[in-house]
């Protein structure tokens, strides 16, 4: 899968894409690959506050659980529900199935684009 | 095979009750008001779906066992027998103390052989298995920093390669826990604890021999670190069977040990319990332990407790049954008998060790203790054969696989612990299916990643069960 | 000496030359000198198995052996169908460990996947764990599946059983987790003491018993609503035959179901092992500590089952696992299967009635005996009686006739259980002791 140029990337595998004032926060498809197939997410609740660098939830694979970092700090506005009960379309479609939404964006870790991502993907492996 | 639910007819059951010699009362409190599907089953149904599943069930009994970190040792005959005794399986845990005195000679007699094979003064046989003794010796080591007004140490030091239980446990017992990374050798990186340790640090939890095997030389100096720095030391008895006899943890430095009578002391798992994970300390937490233990006076035995204790870690005084099993072994074995376990549980790893050698990568290719770790990392990248495809296609041999995917810092582990109870043809059986399924492996790959072809179901898919939980039978 | 090494010592130093080392101590050299014992452990010489079996059957024999008993209190004397030992004493079942290899461990998996099945039918709830270590660990662990970050404080009832209650409180001076106690009125919990507590008190969960402690039957479904008013989680702990006649936890909106499974054919045994039994709404399956088994699919497409929703447990989440548990008590949880197999909906449903008919049957004689009914409400198979002498004296009497009488819990009350095990016949002798002493 071509990585989505419109996208922002963390080092922890996951992307950011602005939607004005809102940031959307989703998994990677590297990161969902290497995971395998994910059978549950755990979500932090709307009107939680995330931080930068910290983790929000995690997701379960059959054997590991790996947490989600937030890339931005602010209130998380929306929480994509059906993950909850279909995780499967984080493996299905990594850079649709969007974990939380996050308003009044106070700081954001530094980013890269999708080349550089996919650089830094391919030292990873 | 069927569930026991698809059996029988209703209507049909086991005539197993005289009728009631009383008058009938009727009770004015809610009732219940949907139906209870219990099995509608004769005796000879009941009989034969368990003597079913008891076919579709690997045990001890059924070959050999090498699940690391388990000790899966042969379970004593006798040791059931003695457990069974009406003498023991009718008394009721609160008859009156001069009624009991049996089961408290029990109790004060295995407390005092496991203070002797540990090298503590005090033991608790409450805590019904490993982890819940590890949560209690927390709570020890809590309880002990509060009485001393010493609150401020809310850390536990735990090594990477540890057991889950000791963070979670360490977790329930509120406190916050700070992983240090092993060193190259798989023991515990000196300098690494030492910039660990502070006026936070509440204890360390080791485990010695350690998760890969491997006895930690540096012991007198790491739990020399911990105690300068205000701490106290943790030791997770999971594999003392390498030990026992040889060395004891009161001696290394430890302040509070588990051990695990379903492991060391030769009482069966059950397919998962119960066991039993009685809880040794030095004099310092003696005032904390939970519950009452037995203690010997000129007229018998009594309860005693503590004045300060942390509570109670269940109801009564522990799983009772199978510290009647461990006891009757420790008095089969003696002193000699435990030296010679230890020994030889340490010769068969060793003997497998050194025999898997050349056709098995040694996460570590040292003189092991009671259990060594083999690592197929190499052989993932080269031909595509990891440890969870050996350990399958073990299954078709009719052996039990070694412990897989653990210690994390093994990739690709397979952790094997014989224990002395093996011969050494059964051993050299298994070294042989060992070389085999390497061999077939490399040959035809295909053919192990897809094994096992004999078991009574091929791989469950896992990922199903955890996306769609069905958990009970639907009626 | 006994010993289960096989290799004869001939055998083992062969093998021991053959891998490199010149001894035992050889090998041995890993540990050092400075913590190596330096004189054999202070321990009797070992015995042969016949020393072993006399030495340990002597202790057996220490114990009393009642004719009858009349005590519960959390530990309860039931008939154990022959069939119930004789099948989890199979080998297969004793010395497996715990089902992780699904491949060659499918019917540890079945059974516990139809002990599940059980617990939810007699409690009504939608899941199940494979059991934990008992009664009164299942209550702490219940109230840890409750509390979240605004909600830390749990409300008990003073009239839970107190064994359970300490644990209750000793989990929570781990966690650092609020304890506090609902009082009782006339034996029960104070419901509107408890809704006046609960309100804006940051409360986790309201843990009731039924019956309770005193044998007398709760109104769970008021303590449900009260706690639920406060936005906390209602938990029932309860008697398994109970459920056979009242109302369960479900059908009274409870959120988690526990209770000590021992009843349910497990012997006496001096308190051990028992079974605690953990079952909640599918709303709060992933709080559920434990193992659970979940049923899936292999490669053909056959019925299979595994171990599921592992990544909530200490193997793979350590410290942000819910609970820390490990083993569990899964032969018991198939004791409890067996006996529920043998005994049928019918049994379970004759044991509980003959249970409630014998225990009423006792109180009336034992109050025309001249020990009053301590507290009014309607009970179980368990009650209170209040004696104008001392309640241990009285017990002293019955014992030197070899019966075990009610539990002194305090200087002038006693608490009796009857069950289907005790016959008239005994109760009438019983009944005319007690007339004796008091008169």
């Amino acid at each position: 899968m071509s990585t989505p140029t419109e996208l922002k990337f963390s080092k922890s595998h996951e992307w950011v894409k602005e939607e004005g004032d809102v940031m959307v926060i989703g998994l990677t498809d590297f990161a969902q690959s290497e995971l395998g197939d994910l059978v549950f997410v755990n979500l932090p609740e709307e009107g939680d506050e995330v931080e930068a660098g910290e983790a929000f939830g995690d997701v379960e694979s059959v054997k590991a659980v790996s947490d989600v970092f937030s890339p931005v700090s602010g209130e998380v506005c929306e929480i994509n529900e059906d993950l909850l009960d279909n995780p499967a379309a984080i493996n299905e479609d990594a850079y649709g199935a969007w974990l939380i939404k996050v308003k009044n964006v106070t700081d954001t870790e530094e980013l890269m684009d999708a080349a550089e991502y996919d650089k830094f993907c391919e030292s990873e492996k | 095979m069927e569930l026991i639910f698809e059996l029988g007819q209703e209507g049909r059951g086991l005539d197993l009750l005289p009728e009631c010699d009383v008058c009938e009362v009727t009770l004015d409190a809610p009732k219940r008001a949907g139906k209870m599907h219990l099995p509608h089953v004769s005796e000879t149904e009941l009989s034969r779906h368990y003597t079913r599943l008891a076919k579709r069930t690997h045990g001890v009994n059924d070959g050999f066992y090498p699940l690391g970190s388990c000790t899966m040792k042969y379970n004593p005959k006798v040791n059931e027998e003695m457990a069974a005794l009406p003498g023991f399986t009718s008394v009721h845990p609160l008859a009156p103390v001069e009624s009991v005195q049996g089961c408290l000679e029990v109790l004060y007699t295995l407390q005092e052989d496991l203070k002797e094979i540990a090298g503590m003064d005090h033991f608790t046989l409450q805590p019904a298995a490993g982890a819940h003794g590890e949560f209690t010796g927390l709570l020890l080591i809590k309880a002990y920093h509060k009485a001393n007004g010493d609150e401020k140490r809310t850390k536990i030091i735990v090594p990477d390669s540890a057991h889950g239980t000791n963070p979670a446990s360490a977790a329930m017992a509120g406190f916050e826990i700070v992983n240090i990374p092993s060193g190259e050798d798989g023991c515990v990186d000196v300098e690494a604890l030492k910039a660990a340790v502070g006026e936070d640090t509440a204890g360390l939890m080791l485990t010695n021999p350690n998760t890969v095997g491997i006895f930690d030389k540096n012991i007198l100096e790491i739990t020399e670190i911990i105690h300068k720095a205000g701490g106290l030391c943790y030791y997770d008895g999971a594999n003392l069977n390498a030990i026992m006899g040889q060395c004891r943890p009161g001696d290394m430095g430890f302040d509070v040990v588990h051990l695990n009578l379903h492991k060391t002391f030769s009482t069966p798992h059950g397919g998962g319990g119960p066991g039993s994970g009685p809880v040794g300390c030095k004099d310092i937490l003696a005032p904390f332990l939970p519950g009452s233990y037995a203690v010997k006076t000129a007229d018998g035995y009594e309860y005693e407790g503590c004045e300060e204790s942390i509570g109670s870690m269940r109801s009564f005084a522990g799983n009772f049954l199978v510290i009647v099993k461990a006891l009757t072994y420790v008095t089969t074995l003696g002193a000699e008998g435990i030296k010679e376990a230890s020994q030889n549980a340490v010769l068969n790893a060793n003997y497998m060790r050194v025999k898997l050698a050349d056709v098995y990568d040694m996460a570590y290719d040292v003189t092991c203790m009671h259990e060594f770790v083999m690592t197929l990392e190499k052989k993932k990248k080269e031909i595509n054969i990891t440890a969870m495809d050996i350990a399958k296609a073990m299954l078709d041999y009719g052996i039990h696989p070694p412990t897989m995917y653990f210690p994390l810092i093994v990739h690709e582990a397979l952790m094997v612990e014989p224990t002395e109870t093996e011969t050494k043809e059964e051993m050299d059986y298994v070294i042989e299916v060992l070389r085999e399924i390497m061999a077939k492996a490399k040959e035809d790959p295909e053919y192990i990643q897809h094994s096992p072809h004999h078991t009574v179901i091929g791989r469950p898919d896992e990922v199903k069960a955890a996306r769609t939980p069905v958990v009970t039978y639907e009626f | 000496m006994g010993s289960y090494v096989p290799n004869r010592k001939s055998e083992q130093e062969a093998m021991l030359k053959e891998i490199g080392y010149q001894s035992f101590d050889d090998m041995f050299s890993v540990i050092p000198d400075s913590v190596k014992l330096k004189a054999p452990l202070n321990l009797p010489k070992g015995k042969s198995e016949l020393e072993t079996a006399n030495c340990i059957k002597a202790m057996a024999a220490k114990n009393k052996s009642y004719r009858g008993i009349f005590r519960g209190a959390g530990a309860y004397n039931h008939y154990i169908p022959s069939i119930v030992r004789q099948i989890t004493s199979k080998e297969e079942f004793v010395t497996a460990y715990t089902p992780y290899q699904a491949e060659i461990s499918q019917g540890i998996l079945q059974s516990i996947f139809e002990y599940q099945t059980l617990i939810c039918q007699l409690t009504g709830m939608d899941v199940s764990n494979a059991s934990v270590y008992d009664g009164a660990t299942a209550a702490a662990e219940a109230c840890a599946m409750c509390k979240d970050r605004k909600r830390k404080t749990f409300f008990v009832s003073e009239t839970v059983d107190p064994k359970i209650t300490a644990v209750i409180k000793t989990y929570s001076f781990g966690s650092g987790c609020e304890v506090v106690m609902v009082p009782a009125k006339e034996g029960k919990t104070d419901l509107a003491k408890a809704k006046e507590m609960m309100a804006d008190a940051g409360a986790a969960s309201l843990l009731v018993q039924q019956p309770n402690y005193y044998g007398l039957i709760e109104d769970v479904r008021g303590a449900v609503d009260a706690a639920h008013e406060a936005g906390a989680k209602a938990i029932v702990s309860c008697n398994p035959f109970s459920l056979a006649v009242l109302e369960t936890p479900a059908e009274a909106g409870a959120d988690v179901a526990v209770g000590e499974a021992q009843p349910l054919g497990l012997p006496l045994a001096f308190g051990g092992p028992y079974i605690g039994f953990m079952a909640c709404t599918h709303d709060m399956m992933r709080k559920l500590p434990g193992r659970i088994v979940g049923q899936t699919e292999d490669d053909n497409g056959n019925r299979a089952f595994v171990l599921t929703l592992q990544a909530r447990e200490q193997h793979i989440r350590r410290e942000k696992a819910s609970s820390n548990i490990c083993s569990n008590e899964a032969l018991c949880a198939m004791t409890v299967s067996v006996y529920l197999g043998a005994m049928g909906e019918k049994g379970v449903t004759e044991v509980a009635k003959q249970c409630i008919n014998k225990a009423h049957y006792l109180q009336k004689g034992l109050s025309e005996a001249g020990l009053t009914k301590t507290y009014e409400g309607e009970f179980f198979h368990e009650f209170v009686t209040t004696v104008k002498g001392s309640a241990e004296e009285l017990c002293e009497k019955l014992e030197e006739k070899g019966y075990l009488a009610g539990l002194p819990i305090s200087e002038h009350e006693l608490l009796w259980c009857a069950t289907e095990m005790n016959t008239k016949e005994q109760m009438d002798e019983v009944i005319a002791l007690v007339k004796e002493v008091v008169a």
